[in-house]
């Protein structure tokens, strides 16, 4: 007597694609007419940029098949209604965007340090790559090797670091300003909360100084008034002297981050390791500090995103990063006016760098709440 | 030896110790740096002291909207007209990246999966490319213009060429200032009528219309007494006189390239802020609202927004002063703001470098105070009222 009654299958306009499309662009007439003219936009624009970045764009030879020497042999120069990028000005100079005025025989030396930097880096990144802490001891020993390496000493020939730019100004400045604003952070949010009223007044005074100012500022410093404060005899390379303002900006910024770590910290975690005895360095050092950095990564992460993007600055102070070599290349009066295409890569590498830090940002924060529990319950 | 070794295990004799130390060692590195700087600055034959204010600069500034600067003034009127243009530059940027990124910020979480794409793309791209190579791109765009000669024109007014864009400037004549004392009266009238109403609300329940009322107030009040006092302001037009524009009034691509790259880059990361402060109301009060009935716009302006303001005011008090500190970058492409005019042209015309920069650093300093000052004031007046 009772029969189940088949049941019916969903509407069609509910699932799939077709699903999809209603709920997502369709789902009322204001976002019907909003999908449809973003959608028009997108037609006209993606197309264009395709075509002008890759399908109408020179690498190497023009339209003509002829290998690309000036300005003048670029298609859009010859044929602007058709003519796309001419990469040509970037293939030319590739050289000097990657290494600078780097002498062209020593120029391993920093190929070699672009791949031991990647093999210091990554196993930092991920806490579970395969024999991590031997890694480790390799990361912890590399500043050193790569400062010999690309400088010179120990019997390699010396390489003014005038001679350096382009990326690896960029990435010089960048790691080496994280690497060194680590500690330096560190010993500021310690000494910002430290109970000692002078020395968390000075570290306070310190940082918020150095927040308040601009970063510009802070180069001009390095640039103009450090060589004034050194005695005679001791001369900084221009680098060198960027570095320390880099340095002593980030590190500010770092203590922040640090301290927002700190803070999290509760605080039976520090009467817990008082209680069993630690001196004030021990309970830092083996219990609070631990827990903070780990909590505080992913905003280290961006905050060396920050730097990492503020490194083109140096131009500004006439050092040539990739930026500089950039606009080097274009006050060239054989490329005058590729300017898109130059500024268009300039940017597309610095993209890649930061939009992979922010990524893994983004992943360590997802590890951090799928994780286990910091701190005490 | 035993006596000396428990003074040093007494806490309150160690800290006292080891502050007095830090302070010894910070003062002798001090008086260390004051002596080298003073022997290399008598070695260099560069002068010190504050005298270098009253000479005359010996260059001129493009662009000084507010003070009309020749070459004959002196170096301290060049550091106001730093600090006008730094200040102008920010306060633009700070209200066009809060409009920018608010609007941004709710398009990412629109419904529609078009729209919040392309909000995310705008958003990683500009994040993630540095704000010196955005200034500069976007400088190089503004000097491709047609030329002053060429350049084209909307409505016989302004002008658009690669020297700036040119509109005409208003003559403020006799009574002028009649208008404008009343339109300042009418905006200190509808903050009064504002407050009078949420009271009577509050009280009675009763409504009062006091966006219209206000609207009123602020444009009919002064077109009124604007026409009866005769219509007291007028235009200088600009003309095309020989080579240049001659009259009306100019905004030069230097000021709109800062203007263009500071707020797409700010409005990027205020953006941010704004869609993790929507997000961090529950969606139970979204619930509850429309379950009270509310219209959605109303859920929206009335419920979501000011719990996700709470949220959203420190962050965004800290994108206003970056975007106030970023406006020193305008040295890359000549916009004559502090860091450019005075702490670049000034420094390099006197050599007084320690002079100079400690001028500059402290001022933008007091900038981010008083910037920090008047974000927290906002900040504490719109923070939950415990009863």
């Amino acid at each position: 007597m009772n029969e189940i009654i088949e049941s019916r299958k969903p509407p069609v306009a509910t699932t799939g694609i077709l699903g999809w499309l209603r709920a997502n662009l369709f789902s009322n007439w204001v976002n019907s007419i909003i999908s449809l003219f973003v959608l028009y936009i997108l037609i006209q624009f993606i197309p264009w940029i395709l075509n002008w970045t890759i399908f109408a764009a020179d690498f190497k030879y023009n339209f003509n098949g002829e290998e690309i020497i000036d300005r003048t042999m670029c298609s859009r120069v010859l044929d602007p209604e058709n003519g796309g990028a001419c990469w040509a000005i970037i293939y030319v100079r590739f050289y000097q965007f990657m290494y600078g005025f780097y002498p062209r025989e020593e120029v391993w030396r920093v190929n070699l340090s672009y791949i031991m930097l990647a093999v210091a880096v990554v196993p930092l990144l991920f806490d579970d790559f395969p024999f991590r802490k031997h890694f480790l001891k390799f990361t912890y020993a590399f500043p050193i090797i790569a400062f010999f390496l690309l400088n010179g000493g120990l019997g390699l020939q010396e390489v003014s670091t005038n001679k350096w730019g382009g990326l690896l100004v960029t990435l010089v400045l960048g790691c080496t300003g994280i690497a060194l604003a680590f500690p330096l952070g560190i010993i500021l949010a310690l000494g910002r909360r430290s109970n000692l009223p002078v020395i968390s007044m000075m570290c306070t005074l310190f940082i918020e100084f150095i927040r308040g100012v601009p970063l510009i500022t802070l180069l001009f410093f390095g640039m103009v008034m450090l060589p004034l404060f050194l005695p005679e005899g001791i001369n900084m390379d221009g680098l060198a002297r960027v570095l320390v303002a880099v340095t002593l900006f980030q590190s500010a910024y770092m203590a922040e981050v640090i301290r927002g770590g700190l803070q999290a910290i509760p605080q039976g975690q520090y009467e817990a390791a008082r209680s069993i005895g630690l001196s004030y360095w021990q309970m830092n050092m083996k219990i609070v500090l631990p827990q903070a950095i780990r909590i505080s990564i992913p905003s280290i992460v961006n905050t060396s995103i920050g730097l990492f993007k503020d490194t083109t600055l140096v131009i500004i102070v006439g050092l040539l990063d990739l930026l500089g070599i950039g606009r080097g290349a274009l006050a060239d009066t054989t490329w005058l006016g590729l300017a898109y295409e130059v500024y268009f890569f300039v940017a597309l590498v610095f993209f890649i760098f930061t939009f992979a830090m922010s990524r893994y940002s983004l992943y360590l924060e997802k590890k951090l709440k799928t994780g286990i529990n910091i701190g005490a319950d | 030896m035993r006596s000396n070794l428990s003074f040093f295990s007494d806490e309150k004799f160690r800290s006292i110790f080891f502050q007095t130390l830090v302070i010894g060692i910070f003062a002798l590195g001090i008086y260390l740096i004051v002596q080298t700087t003073g022997h290399n600055l008598e070695k260099r034959n560069i002068a010190t002291g504050w005298r270098f204010l009253s000479d005359p600069a010996g260059f001129d500034i493009s662009f000084s909207p507010f003070i009309d600067f020749k070459s004959t003034d002196t170096h301290l009127d060049v550091y106001f007209v730093g600090i006008f243009n730094t200040l102008l530059v920010s306060f633009c940027g700070c209200i066009a990246a809060t409009i920018l990124g608010f609007l941004i910020g709710i398009v990412r979480l629109s419904s529609n999966w078009l729209l919040s794409r392309v909000a995310y793309v705008y958003v990683e791209f500009t994040r993630n490319v540095p704000l010196l190579l955005q200034i500069i791109l976007w400088y190089s765009i503004l000097i491709q213009l047609p030329r002053i000669k060429q350049a084209l024109e909307l409505m016989d007014m302004f002008f658009i060429s690669n020297r700036g864009i040119y509109s005409p400037r208003p003559i403020f004549e006799n009574g002028f200032s009649f208008v404008f004392i009343a339109f300042i009266l009418a905006l200190i009238s509808s903050f009064i009528l504002r407050k009078w109403s949420k009271k009577r609300q509050d009280e009675t329940g009763k409504q009062f219309p006091v966006a219209l009322t206000a609207l009123g107030l602020l444009i009919i009040v002064p077109l009124v007494l604007f026409f009866i006092l005769g219509s007291p302001l007028s235009f200088d037009f600009p003309a095309l006189k020989g080579f240049n524009f001659k009259g009306g009034m100019v905004i030069r691509p230097e000021f709109i390239a800062m203007f263009l790259a500071l707020t797409i880059y700010t409005a990027a990361f205020i953006s941010e802020t704004v869609r993790s402060g929507i997000l961090s109301v529950t969606k139970g009060q979204r619930e509850a609202s429309s379950s009270l009935g509310l219209k959605k716009s109303w859920i929206m302006r009335l419920v979501i927004i000011p719990q996700a303001l709470r949220v959203i005011i420190p962050p965004l008090t800290s994108q206003y002063l970056n975007l106030t500190k970023n406006s020193s970058l305008g040295i890359a492409v000549g916009y004559a703001d502090l860091v450019h005019g005075f702490g670049g042209i000034s420094l390099n015309q006197t050599g007084q470098a320690i002079e100079c920069m400690v001028i500059v650093m402290a001022t933008y300093l007091t900038i981010s105070l008083i910037i920090s000052a008047f974000m927290n004031i906002y900040n504490k007046s719109i923070q939950f009222k415990e009863k």
